[in-house]
Formats: structure tokens, sequence, C-alpha cells
């Protein structure tokens, strides 16, 4: 019961940042290989903003969700919409996406390390502990937790309600005919990629408050969150979240069972069962 | 009656909730050429990838001389001698015209390697009418010698059915003069052929039998003189005032 | 299969290059020489690299797993077997690995085996990681009466081996199906290519020869540990070092390795904190400006060359 919580408690900011990814690479067709970068630049702007100004991370996500936004639409706009427009097939811009977004993870490293050296860095926020159900845990992640649901089931109802929200769904089912029937993709695909990045940033943020991070960990989440969004179905919130909760209790179960060392081995044994069972994720349709 | 070399039975592909081709029946004899006609969007392509490998049947099953040929991948069905060209053409960029046509010849239904594929390659592209341009590239090429590159690696692996997605199309009158000359050609050496197609003088000419379909549905099978005059079909294609 | 007259005068040059590059260590045994270790491995590396992802345009990076994989089965047979002996069946391994992989993540797109590739190299360290804590062993020693010298003979051995197999393969009926399947899948499985067998067999050849690299190179390292073997940035150098050359041609990837040895060589010494900054830059300047290498512009060049002579 305590490892179930604690796992459900994590896969809620998996969810958060594969929803982050899911965007980007669902609506935008970019899958963005730089998104951990993003997530540990949010977490390190959390920890200099709790450090040096006391500022809670919790109103620190107001001020890291419109940067990562600035940013993400700026890195679209300039660096992927040419590869967009160039590329003749889907496979080739999957590759080239996949080229400029390591080259970009490189970068986003090499900035950090260069800016904040390669140490760890952590704080201590809310570490004090509260009682669910006869067990006690750690109040940041409790919060955390509180949040990601509270931001996951925003983006749920925005994507399903608002009307722009309705036209990025559109596009991430079926791009060619959302542009026939008047959708503007190149406008809403940069949205969307902007939008996934401050998702992304906004869980680094979060995260940060109960994990130690450091530079290079940056590669662990973008692999954990393609992991997610390949096993919940690009394209499906629901399918991410459910996902991301079982890929958390996974990695709890292992790591209190087993082995810690062993937690992102057994997310890639369950990636290995997908790709070989259901390669169009949980509650995908066989492709035809 | 003889076992005809191509036969649908019940053949059924559903996409998510549409049904693109629903219960097909339809029997292709030796050396026979079969039309498959009907308005944009009745499952005439849909049908061909079925029958070809390109797409999975939802229900139902195809054989060929009598063994099933449903659900085996398309190089099985390609190497059991049934060949196809496509809808859109698709080459091969990287290769000139000659490679192109090897590239049929190597793994196919008869197989050529090295020396005997080149020339055998080149003998096709005599018989399409490219002779001489092996060595060209792909873009000094018009719209229709694409086709005929097409039909010459769909030819190399000497293929005794050949499947046509619309090959006519999108010629004029003069080239399609010479693409009707070409496929009764092959007929004449004994190779059946379905063709998917909307040019009508071209199937007055060529096929002896007619497959129409509508909806995803056959609505019609006999001569070309007896479907084109049928009451389902003037209705499919043209409504119900000239029924 | 016979040979024409270009290929004999090619066949004459490269034995007469590797005879040149086999004379190094009687020239230095120092700097230059482990330089020339270095450029060789990474030719290696690079060069079966490119003979799969050349034509397919997966990008795998699985190179620093198949390394690792041959270093520990140096490590701990090294006592037990003949050095060649262990090279050979780092080989196997390697194949089998990925075979294995390559059944698992070949039939879908290219972006699934990208990122079953990226943790392949983590997934197998941490599994290795664990067994040695069980076990209580930390760490190998690989004691052999290998020199620098011999290492670099049984690189440029293996190295002049891809080649040739590069060379073979590409006169071959599976070279050529995975230039059809390269160009177009769809066509490629019409034309009767088994293309999912096609392509893992392909995969096989770089797996192999980055285990027996790595097999090669553990008496140099003298303790492996599971972090130093299965270092993840070996992946990404050479696919860098593939591409900036150019994975279209045989020698391409060779172009790409000398500079950006040197080039990595000269970073890490003066600024040793800015490799990752370098790495990242080299894949932007591979996409942005380089999409198909220096051999891709090079072809374009005398392309355009020709282009003039006829007019």
């Amino acid at each position: 019961m305590d490892i179930l919580i604690t796992g459900i408690l994590l896969g809620g900011t998996y969810a958060l940042i594969a929803m982050g990814l899911n965007l980007q690479y669902g609506v935008a067709r970019i899958m963005n290989l730089a998104n951990g970068e993003i997530l540990v630049a949010g977490g390190y702007f959390a920890f200099i903003a709790y450090t040096a100004t006391q500022l809670s991370p919790i109103l620190t996500i107001f001020l890291v969700a419109p940067i990562a936004f600035a940013l993400n639409w700026l890195i679209y706009r300039i660096m992927l919409q040419p590869l967009v427009n160039r590329a003749k097939t889907r496979g080739q811009l999957e590759t080239d996406s996949i080229l400029a977004t390591f080259g970009l993870s490189f970068i986003g490293v090499g900035l950090m390390l260069s800016f904040f050296g390669g140490d760890y860095f952590s704080y201590s926020f809310m570490a004090v502990s509260v009682e669910l159900l006869g067990n006690t845990y750690g109040a940041n992640r409790v919060l955390s937790f509180v949040m990601a649901v509270l931001i996951c089931g925003a983006l749920y109802l925005w994507l399903n309600r608002s009307r722009p929200g309705l036209s990025i769904r559109a596009i991430a089912t079926a791009p060619t005919s959302a542009r026939l029937v008047g959708i503007d993709v190149k406008h809403l695909s940069a949205l969307a990629f902007a939008l996934g990045g401050a998702v992304t940033a906004v869980g680094g943020a979060l995260i940060s408050t109960y994990l130690t991070l450091d530079a290079s960990t940056g590669v662990v989440f973008t692999l954990k969150a393609l992991i997610i969004v390949i096993m919940g179905g690009v394209g499906d919130v629901r399918g991410t979240i459910v996902a991301a909760l079982l890929l958390g209790i996974l990695e709890t179960v292992v790591a209190s069972l087993l082995d810690p060392g062993l937690t992102l081995a057994a997310a890639y044994v369950m990636f290995l069962g997908i790709l070989l069972f259901r390669p169009q994720g949980l509650f995908g349709k066989k492709p035809t | 009656m003889a076992t005809p070399v191509l036969s649908l039975r019940g053949v059924t592909k559903r996409f998510g909730g549409l049904v693109a081709v629903n219960a097909m029946d339809f029997d292709v004899s030796e050396r026979e050429v079969v039309g498959l006609l009907g308005p944009n969007g009745s499952g005439k392509s849909t049908t061909l990838n079925l029958v070809s490998g390109a797409l999975p049947l939802t229900s139902g099953h195809i054989s060929h001389w009598g063994n099933r040929i449903s659900g085996l991948p398309a190089q099985d069905i390609n190497r059991k001698g049934v060949s196809r060209t496509f809808q859109l053409v698709r080459l091969l960029q990287s290769m000139n015209v000659r490679e192109n046509v090897v590239a049929g010849a190597v793994f196919g239904h008869r197989r050529r390697w090295g020396q005997d594929a080149q020339d055998h390659a080149d003998q096709l592209l005599e018989k399409v009418g490219l002779g001489g341009k092996g060595d060209m590239a792909l873009g000094q090429l018009t719209y229709i010698d694409t086709k005929r590159v097409e039909l010459a690696r769909t030819l190399a692996s000497d293929p005794k059915v050949l499947l046509l997605d619309e090959w006519l199309a999108g010629l004029n009158p003069t080239e399609m003069q010479i693409g009707i000359t070409l496929i009764k050609s092959l007929r004449d050496e004994g190779r059946t052929i379905i063709l998917v197609e909307h040019v009508m003088d071209a199937i007055r000419s060529l096929c002896d039998r007619c497959v129409v379909m509508a909806a995803g549905t056959k609505i019609a099978e006999g001569t070309p003189t007896q479907v084109l005059s049928d009451k389902e079909v003037i209705r499919a294609y043209l409504g119900d005032d000239y029924a | 299969m016979s040979l024409t007259g270009t290929d004999l005068r090619n066949l004459c040059l490269a034995i007469l290059a590797f005879g040149v590059c086999a004379l190094l260590p009687f020239g230095d045994n120092g700097y230059w020489l482990g330089l020339g270790v270095t450029i060789a491995m990474f030719t290696t590396l690079a060069t079966s690299w490119a003979l799969f992802s050349g034509p397919t345009h997966y990008i795998s990076l699985a190179t620093a797993a198949f390394f690792g994989v041959g270093t520990y089965v140096t490590g701990l047979g090294i006592e037990t077997f003949p050095f060649w002996a262990l090279v050979g069946l780092a080989g196997i391994f390697g194949a089998v690995l990925a075979a294995l992989v390559g059944l698992a993540t070949l039939r879908l797109s290219g972006v699934y085996f990208v990122i079953f590739t990226l943790g392949l190299a983590e997934l197998v360290r941490q599994v290795i990681t664990w067994v040695q804590n069980n076990t209580g062993q930390k760490g190998l020693y690989v004691l052999t009466d290998l020199d620098e010298a011999g290492i670099y003979w049984w690189l440029l051995g293996l190295a002049a081996l891809v080649f040739l197999t590069g060379w073979l393969i590409g006169r071959s009926r599976l070279g050529f199906a995975l230039r059809i399947i390269g160009d177009d899948e769809t066509v490629a499985a019409h034309s009767g290519i088994n293309t999912a067998r096609a392509k893992v067999l392909l995969f096989m050849v770089p797996g192999a020869v980055a285990a027996m690299t790595g097999a090669i190179l553990a008496p140099r390292y003298v303790y492996i540990e599971p972090s130093l073997a299965f270092a993840p940035i070996l992946s990404f150098q050479v696919v860098i070092m593939a591409l900036l050359g150019g994975a279209s041609r045989l020698w391409g990837p060779l172009v790409g390795v000398i500079p950006f040895t040197f080039l990595l060589e000269a970073v890490s010494s003066n600024f040793p904190n800015q490799t990752t900054l370098v790495i990242g830059m080299a894949f932007l300047v591979i996409v942005y400006l380089l999409p198909s290498g220096f051999a891709g512009l090079v072809d374009k060049v005398m392309h355009q060359v020709k282009k003039r002579e006829t007019f």
C-alpha cells in the first residue's frame, strides 16, 4: 500500500512531463529529445529562486511557464520549422528532428554545466511529512502530485472544451485534413510545442522539490517520458496518465523490493513488452 | 470450371468504422483481363491493395490457384508471381532507370542477378518504349515515361498476374493508344491482368470482363457492354435521374 | 562476380593505405600512436555503423551497448581463452544482441528504434552493476601482454575487415535490397524483398563489429567497470563522425572520423568542460549545414563540375 501510493505520487509528476512531450510529438510531430533538459532547466530555476529569494516553487512555476513557453516557441520557429518545411517525407522529418533535438539536448547540458557546474542540486522545501492512510509521505511529494493533477486536468479540459484545444486535437489526428478545414497548422504546431515545453518545465520545477537533479540527468527523464508517451499512445491524454502511473508504481516497486539501481532497466523491460505486444499503445487501435 | 488464378471470397476491409471493401466475391481466370470499375472512393484501389498484400484483410480470403494468399506479407505474394503498379507512381529516387527495373528482377517471382538482370532490364525497357534510356536519371523523364519504368519494374520478375492501378490515368490520347497496345501485348504473352481504371475507351478495348464497385460493394459483373448499360451502374455513376 | 579495372585500382590503393597505416607504431610509440588507436577505433565503429544506417536511415545509438558487451567478454574470459577467441566470441555475442534488438524494433518506425537503442547501453549497464553488487564483485582486471601497438594492429585488421565487408555487401543482393528499402519500403516489399529480415541481418554487422572493437580495446583499460565500458557518449560520437563524413559512401565516415577526433582531442585538452557543447554543435552542423556529410558535398560538387563540362 505504501509502495503503491509512493508510486502514484511519482507517476503524477511523470504524467505531467510526458504530457508535455506528447503535445510536442503528437501535434508538432517533433520527437523532442531535448525535453529532459527543459525539465532540468525548470528545476534549476526553482532551485535558484528558492535559495536566493525563498520564493516558493509553487509560485515559481508561474514564472517558469511563460519563460519556457517563449523559449520553446522560439526554438520551434527558428530551428524546427525549417526542418518541417524542407522534409519531403515523414521519415526524413523524424530523422532530422531527432538529430537536431539531440544537438539541442547536448547544448543544453553543456550550457548548464558551464553555468552551474556538474554538481547535484537540491533544496529543502516543505520537507515535512504528512499522513495518508496510515503511512507518512513527504509533503513536497504530495503537493507536487496535487499540482500535477490540477495542471493535467486543466490541460485536458482546455484540449477538449476550447476552440484552440479542439484545433490542436484535429492536427494531432489528421494534419493534412486539419489544414483543409481552415486550421492554421503552422501557428498551432508552434503553440503546441511551446505549451508542451512549458508543461515539462513546470514538471521540472515541481520534481526538484523532492528529487535531486544535476545538469546531465535530463536524458533519464527524456527516456521515461518517451516510454510513457509510446506506452500511452501518441496524442492520447488518458493513455499518458495511465502509463505514467504504471511507470511510477513499477519504479517504486522495483526500487523498494529489488534495487534502486534497476529502475530504468525495469522501465525498459516494460517498454520492450509494449513494443512486442502493443506497439500502438495501451489503448491504441490496431493500425490499419 | 478450371481453378481460377485469383479468387476473392467475402473480402472485407474496415478502417475504424468505415467499411471500405464489403464482402467482395469474384474470380479471375487465366489470361483474362478483368477491369475493376467504380466511382471515386468505391474501394477499387483498396481491393487491389488487399490482393497485393499492401493491407491486411479484416475478413474473407483470397486464393491464388486455389492456395490461400491473404494474410501473407507483400513480398511472399510477389514471389508467387503477383506483381503490381501503384496509383501514384512509386520509383526509387536514388537509382537510374535501369536500376529501377533491376530492382524488380532480383528478389521476386523469377530471380535474376548481375549481368543477366541488367540485360533483362534493358530488354524490358525496350519493350515498354524506353530503349536506350537505361542510364538516364529519373528526373529527366516525362510523366508517361515514369509510368513505363514502373511497369517495366513490375514485369521484371516475370509475374503471371499483373495488378495495374490506374496505369492509364493522366495520359494524353496518343499515349493512351500506346498504353493500350502495350497492355494488350502483355495479355497476349499469357499474363492475367486486373486493372483499376476510369478511362472507358481503355475498358472497352481491353477488358474481357468487368467488376463494378460502389461504396465498397460489388454492384455488377459482366462484359464491358453489359455492365456499362446496367441500371445499377448508371445510378452509381450518374445518380437516379439517369437510371 | 568480376572485378573491373577501377575495382582493382581501388583495391590496390586500399591495401597500400593500410600498409602505410600499419607502419605507424614504428615511427612513434606515444602520443601519435594513442591518437592512431582512437582513430582506428572510431573508423571501425563509424564505418560499420554507416553500413546499416546509411541505406536504411535508422539512427542506431546502440554502439555503446555492443562495445560494452565486447569489453566484458574479454574481461570475463581473459583467464580462460586466448585473445583471438575472445574477439570472435564478442562478435558472436554482439551479432546475437543486435538480432534480438532488431527483431523487437525494426518492424516499427524509426523513432522506436532510436529510443530503444538510446537506453540499451543503460539497461545493460544497470543489469551488470546489479549482478556485480549482488556477487560482491566490483570491476574486472584485464591483464595481457598486448601493448598499444598490438591493439592498434588488431583494430587496423578489424577496420580492413569492415571495409571489405562493406564493399562485398555493396555488391551483393543484400546491399541492393537495402538501397531499395532506403528509397521506398513499400516498393521493396512489393518487389519480393523480406524487408524485416534484410534490416535485421544488416544490423548484425555493426553489432558484431562494435562488440569486437570493445573486446580488442579491453586490455587498454586494464580495469573494467560498467560506467566505463558502457559510456553512452560513445554512441553519439560514432553517429556524429559517420554523418559528418557521410553515411552514403563506404569511405564517408573515415572523412568524418579524422577531423572530429582531432577536434575533440583539442577541445578536451583545452576546455574539458565544453565537450558536450561541441557534440551538440556538431549535431546542428550536420542537420543544418551538411545533411549528407562531406561525401554528399563532394558528390554535389562533382556533379556540378560534370554538368558544366557538358555545356
